[in-house]
């Protein structure tokens, strides 16, 4: 008996009822965050309700893609298998121009060079005809 | 009404942590700390009446019945706590809130974790049957696993208010020198010097392989009674004198601050309710994933200012015998990390220290213990303070 190798593949998002707009969107290379309706905050990831003041009221609203790196690790061993032959890989925290934060990789940069602070843009990386995923680049 | 002082900590059980338990049972282990913890009492088996345990791999659901039925406990007083490494000191001030409320009498708590060589994903994030946010919007990026949240912590932190790299080490190496005075640690015998830890390979920027807590096995049990129960017996009693508890987020991306912690809520809590003071404390049991935890840690629990950890660090002797006795059984960073037993060991810890019976590495004169249980990346926070004295 001989054990199969063990694959492990890149986690994906499964879009839910309430991501689905969000997921749509970014197949387009379009980032859209919702609004509150009622106390104007802008939330992400997408929720129900909004997490400053409970309305259930949010819209969508297309984030103008523009951000500054708030926290940042270069990974020089991988941190998921699937990751192994990217190292070394910039996963960051980048918190966008409207508000809220995100957890994205930093592409089109140099992993010594990456700072807090640095301005970035939104990109958008194909991994298949189903999902794109936003990720930021130095602007 | 407050459960201050109203119940104690009275037995003990740990099983020595493991690189690999190949063919354990996770069941089996809790079993073997949770009657070790029992006989260390002195409380007959038949009195416990309460027990907490968390959620584990191989019983997705009904855990506490599933290990009710296979100790033999008949229960007035059962559930689970999933808190993460926060879960430890999470079920002590639970069982001391149902004693008080007189729920049950006497509480068994039960940490642990197997672990085999193959076994693989440790952290089960991301993977296909989860729905969670977690999985949707941060594992895709690589996010997966707790480096990378603690290196970005490390990094903002660093931004923010700085933090040398030797202070950093200092934390790993003080704790490896206690730990090698606990023949229990996974380092026991290994002393280590600032120039190992900044020689390790770093792994995710900034943290070294040393200053980054290795995962193994083991298990933890607690016995927790009333204060009039645990009068009678025959170990001196680590009374349960305040506790406290936050959690803001499971991601650390949607944290209020990463560097402006839960943790200063939950142990503000815990020493408001004890009546205790910080300079009172004797030993600092803190969780120590990562060496920028305790960092946090010691400026968050009130012990210096925000942004004044680094020069704390310099200026105190952390060793057993120095002025600023922390994690006195190495930390998770020497002992290991066994599961949810490694959060359980800084109470372990605490509570023989308290009561007196941590021989070569026993604080002089201890009155007060604080404890911090840290769960996820910085997300669930519970906070204790000990004592000898109700």
């Amino acid at each position: 008996m001989t054990a199969e190798p063990f694959q492990i593949s890149r986690p994906l998002p499964r879009p839910s009822p309430f991501s689905r707009p969000f997921w749509e969107a970014a197949k387009r290379h379009e980032l859209l965050i919702q609004r509150c309706a009622k106390c104007r905050t802008h939330i992400f990831y997408p929720r129900y309700n909004c997490t400053e003041c409970g309305a259930r009221d949010l819209e969508w609203v297309k984030a103008s893609g523009k951000g500054t790196i708030y926290t940042y690790t270069v990974a020089r061993r991988p941190t998921h298998p699937a990751f192994a032959d990217r190292v070394p890989y910039i996963i960051a925290i980048v918190e966008l121009e409207e508000g809220p934060r995100l957890t994205t990789n930093i592409v089109d940069c140099d992993p010594d060079s990456v700072r807090i602070g640095t301005p970035v843009e939104v990109a958008f990386e194909d991994v298949n005809e189903e999902v794109s995923l936003p990720v930021f680049r130095p602007a | 009404m407050s459960f201050r002082g109203r119940a104690a900590i009275v037995g003990v059980g740990e099983l020595k942590p493991a690189r690999y338990t190949e063919g354990e049972t996770t069941i089996g282990m809790l079993a073997k700390a949770g009657m070790l913890a029992v006989e260390d009492s002195g409380v007959p088996f038949e009195e416990i009446d309460g027990m907490l345990v968390h959620p584990i791999a191989e019983a997705s659901f009904l855990v506490p019945s599933t290990m009710a039925e296979f100790l033999g406990l008949k229960l007035n007083y059962a559930e689970t706590v999933d808190l993460g490494g926060a879960t430890g000191a999470g079920m002590v001030w639970r069982a001391a809130a149902a004693i008080a409320e007189g729920r049950c009498n006497t509480c068994l708590c039960l940490t642990g974790a197997r672990r085999e060589q193959r076994a693989g994903g440790r952290m089960g994030w991301g993977g296909m049957q989860d729905r969670s946010p977690y999985a949707e919007f941060e594992s895709p990026y690589g996010a997966v696993g707790a480096n990378f949240g603690y290196a970005m912590i490390a990094n903002r932190y660093m931004y923010e208010y700085g933090v040398s790299p030797e202070q950093l080490a200092k934390i790993a190496v003080q704790q490896r020198y206690n730990a090698c005075a606990n023949s229990d640690a996974i380092f026991y015998g290994e002393p280590i010097t600032t120039e190992d830890v900044l020689g390790s390979p770093v792994i995710v920027d900034p943290l070294h392989m040393l200053e980054i807590v290795m995962p193994c096995a083991g298990a933890a049990a607690l016995v927790i009674t009333s204060a009039e129960r645990a009068a009678k017996l025959k170990n001196n009693p680590a009374y349960i004198l305040g506790a406290g508890e936050r959690l803001t987020h499971k991601a650390i991306t949607y944290a209020p601050s990463l560097t402006d912690t839960p943790i200063k809520a939950a142990a503000a809590a815990a020493f408001d309710m004890a009546g205790v003071r910080r300079e009172q404390v004797g030993l600092a049991s803190i969780y120590d994933c990562y060496t920028i935890t305790v960092l946090l840690s010691l400026e968050d629990a009130g012990f210096c200012g925000k942004g004044e950890g680094g020069r704390f660090v310099e200026e105190h002797d952390f060793r057993y015998h120095g002025d600023f006795p922390l994690n006195t059984h190495g930390g998770q960073l020497s002992f290991g990390q066994p599961g949810l037993a490694g959060g359980m060991s800084h109470v372990t810890e605490a509570a023989r220290q308290v009561q007196g019976r941590s021989g070569e590495r026993q604080v002089k004169d201890l009155e007060f213990a604080f404890v911090n249980g840290n769960g996820g990346i910085v997300s669930e926070q519970a906070s204790l303070i000990l004592g000898r004295n109700r």
